[in-house]
């Protein structure tokens, strides 16, 4: 295992932000941690590195209990946080060269890492320019190469792609996957359920400082749901007569005037409500159930199970 | 518990490396505040004092202004430098991802404000030496107060800036404690001769009233008990404060 967290919990005074986690996560894969703001996402990452120290429960990263060697781990891992970290009056070219010789990296591997990080994450055509003037992707793609200057075998992406436009953020889940090609480990926070069903092969969903459901997101799909998700506007009253005689779905969730059916084969439940609504003013929608549709199942608190 | 002089030096050279970048604007102006006030107040004003000390108001002013050259470049650097780069920058807990510890953190970072405070000061007293008005060789003794006192300086800020929630007080450490130590610590008079003696005791507190002894001693050559106490004032507060700032650094770092 990399990383190997067992019962941790971590208490602000009185506020509890992780409330005793168990968490594997294997070489090589990616895997992503999901919750909303607030989950105890961030917190979690700070204990791996070390910069928070659990309240009671122990971690181990390379097997290496972090509590007590986190320079040894800290060299074999790259943090990319929340907020971008630049010295914004230098160049990438700079920035990259001062955040090697935190690693120690020294001439010429120093020159060489520098050199092949601006290739990889696409950063030559404004290599030499003042940081302050890049925009909000390009300074995004030099916090990540900026992590990777150790080489490091696992790479910790806290919200890799927040507040970025939808082609940076293709780009980025490309380099995610070149990474993971390569041998390295992700772990990477996310609230984007798309994000994590694209890149991550297992995932954990975290609220309130506990993990309520761990696994592939397919399996997770499965398991909580059903393959299928139909989703049609209609008042709860309206409900009954519309689905009558349709065979019961296996799991409903209703927010506000709008319904979600999770069944195992949508077909004869689409027929008839085409049928039953020929004008489609209920604004049907047939489409795979997503991790989204798990995360509402499992924490959502403004939704009723079925 | 844990201080990797490599990984403090990888911290040094980070703001060497951004001072390369920026130092016409942020050495200038601090560089130039000593030399108007010799200019001004040692040969304006020094014109109408026949002398001072024994000696010209301009050769009397000169020891004190080194040190506050020496203090200025200190203090800039761990008050408003250091408070952007630990509250707004987060510049620190980009270096707590990788290798680096709070103890180099802070080694790295007073090390940095003893060169700042070391070009400020020495550029000084090149300017007072081409001015003829340190006499050559003896002043050159002054040459380790300069570190000593950007050592003091980078402490006592450095202290601060780890109390404060809002940059907005440093001008109260500007205004009500870095500028009352430049007029009353013997820069621009001789401080035994205007107080009374129970006062001359309370004096001694004022932290920069040790380095500018000290470099009045090294102008005349002259070495004394008085010395010895105002090296041990420095190297005293200098490790209180430092040794309170370590638990602090780690504190605000580390949750």
């Amino acid at each position: 295992m990399i990383v190997e967290v067992r019962g941790a919990v971590k208490r602000f005074g009185e506020r509890v932000a992780v409330d005793g986690i168990d968490l594997d996560v294997p070489a090589g894969i990616c895997f992503g941690l999901l919750g909303p703001n607030g989950a105890g996402k961030t917190t979690t990452l700070r204990m791996l590195y070390g910069v928070s120290r659990p309240t009671a429960g122990t971690i181990r990263v390379f097997g290496i209990d972090i509590a007590r060697d986190p320079r040894a781990v800290r060299a074999r891992l790259g943090v990319t946080l929340q907020e971008n970290v630049l010295i914004e009056a230098l160049s990438p070219l700079e920035n990259l060269r001062v955040f090697g010789r935190y690693h120690l990296l020294r001439e010429p591997l120093l020159s060489r890492r520098v050199d092949a990080l601006v290739d990889f994450l696409e950063l030559r055509s404004h290599a030499t320019m003042p940081v302050q003037r890049l925009s909000g992707g390009f300074k995004r793609r030099l916090a990540i190469a900026m992590s990777l200057m150790n080489e490091p075998e696992l790479l910790v992406l806290d919200e890799p792609t927040t507040g970025l436009d939808p082609a940076v953020r293709l780009a980025l889940w490309t380099r995610v996957r070149d990474l993971r090609a390569r041998g390295t480990t992700v772990l990477l926070t996310t609230h984007y359920m798309d994000e994590a069903q694209r890149l991550c092969d297992r995932v954990a969903i975290m609220a309130n400082g506990t993990i309520i459901a761990q696994g592939p997101p397919a399996e997770l799909i499965r398991t909580t749901l059903a393959p299928e998700a139909v989703e049609i506007d209609c008042d709860p009253e309206e409900e009954s007569a519309l689905l009558d005689g349709t065979p019961p779905p296996r799991h409903r969730l209703r927010t506000g005037r709008r319904v979600m059916l999770y069944v195992d084969d949508a077909t004869a439940l689409v027929d008839r409500l085409h049928q039953r609504d020929p004008g489609n003013r209920r604004a049907l929608v047939v489409r795979p159930t997503n991790l989204e549709d798990v995360f509402l199942r499992l924490a959502g608190t403004s939704l009723e199970g079925a | 518990m844990s201080l990797s002089v490599p990984h403090a030096v990888a911290v040094w050279r980070r703001n060497a490396s951004m001072y390369r970048r920026i130092w016409m604007l942020n050495i200038l102006p601090n560089f130039f505040e000593p030399v108007l006030y010799l200019l001004s107040i040692g040969i304006g004003v020094g014109a109408y004092v026949s002398q001072m000390g024994g000696m010209s108001y301009a050769a009397f002013l000169a020891p004190g202004l080194v040190c506050v050259a020496a203090m200025n470049g200190a203090s800039f650097e761990v008050t408003y430098n250091i408070f952007v780069r630990l509250n707004f920058e987060k510049q620190y807990d980009a270096m707590l991802t990788t290798p680096i510890q709070p103890d180099d953190v802070l080694v790295g970072e007073i090390l940095w404000a003893i060169t700042r405070s070391s070009i400020y000061g020495t550029c000084f007293f090149i300017v007072v030496a081409l001015f003829g008005l340190a006499p050559m060789p003896e002043a050159l003794l002054v040459l380790p107060v300069i570190p000593l006192t950007g050592l003091l300086f980078a402490a006592i800020g450095i202290a601060f800036s780890l109390r404060i929630q809002t940059i907005d007080l440093y001008s109260f450490y500007f205004t009500l404690f870095l500028t009352p130590l430049f007029l009353f610590s013997d820069v621009f008079f001789p401080l035994k001769e205007r107080l009374a003696g129970g006062w001359l005791w309370v004096a001694e507190a004022l932290p920069l009233l040790h380095p500018v002894r000290l470099a009045r001693s090294a102008f005349a050559a002259r070495a004394d008990l008085t010395a010895l106490w105002d090296v041990a004032y420095i190297a005293l507060l200098s490790t209180a404060l430092l040794l309170w700032a370590r638990g602090a650094v780690r504190g605000r770092l580390m949750s």
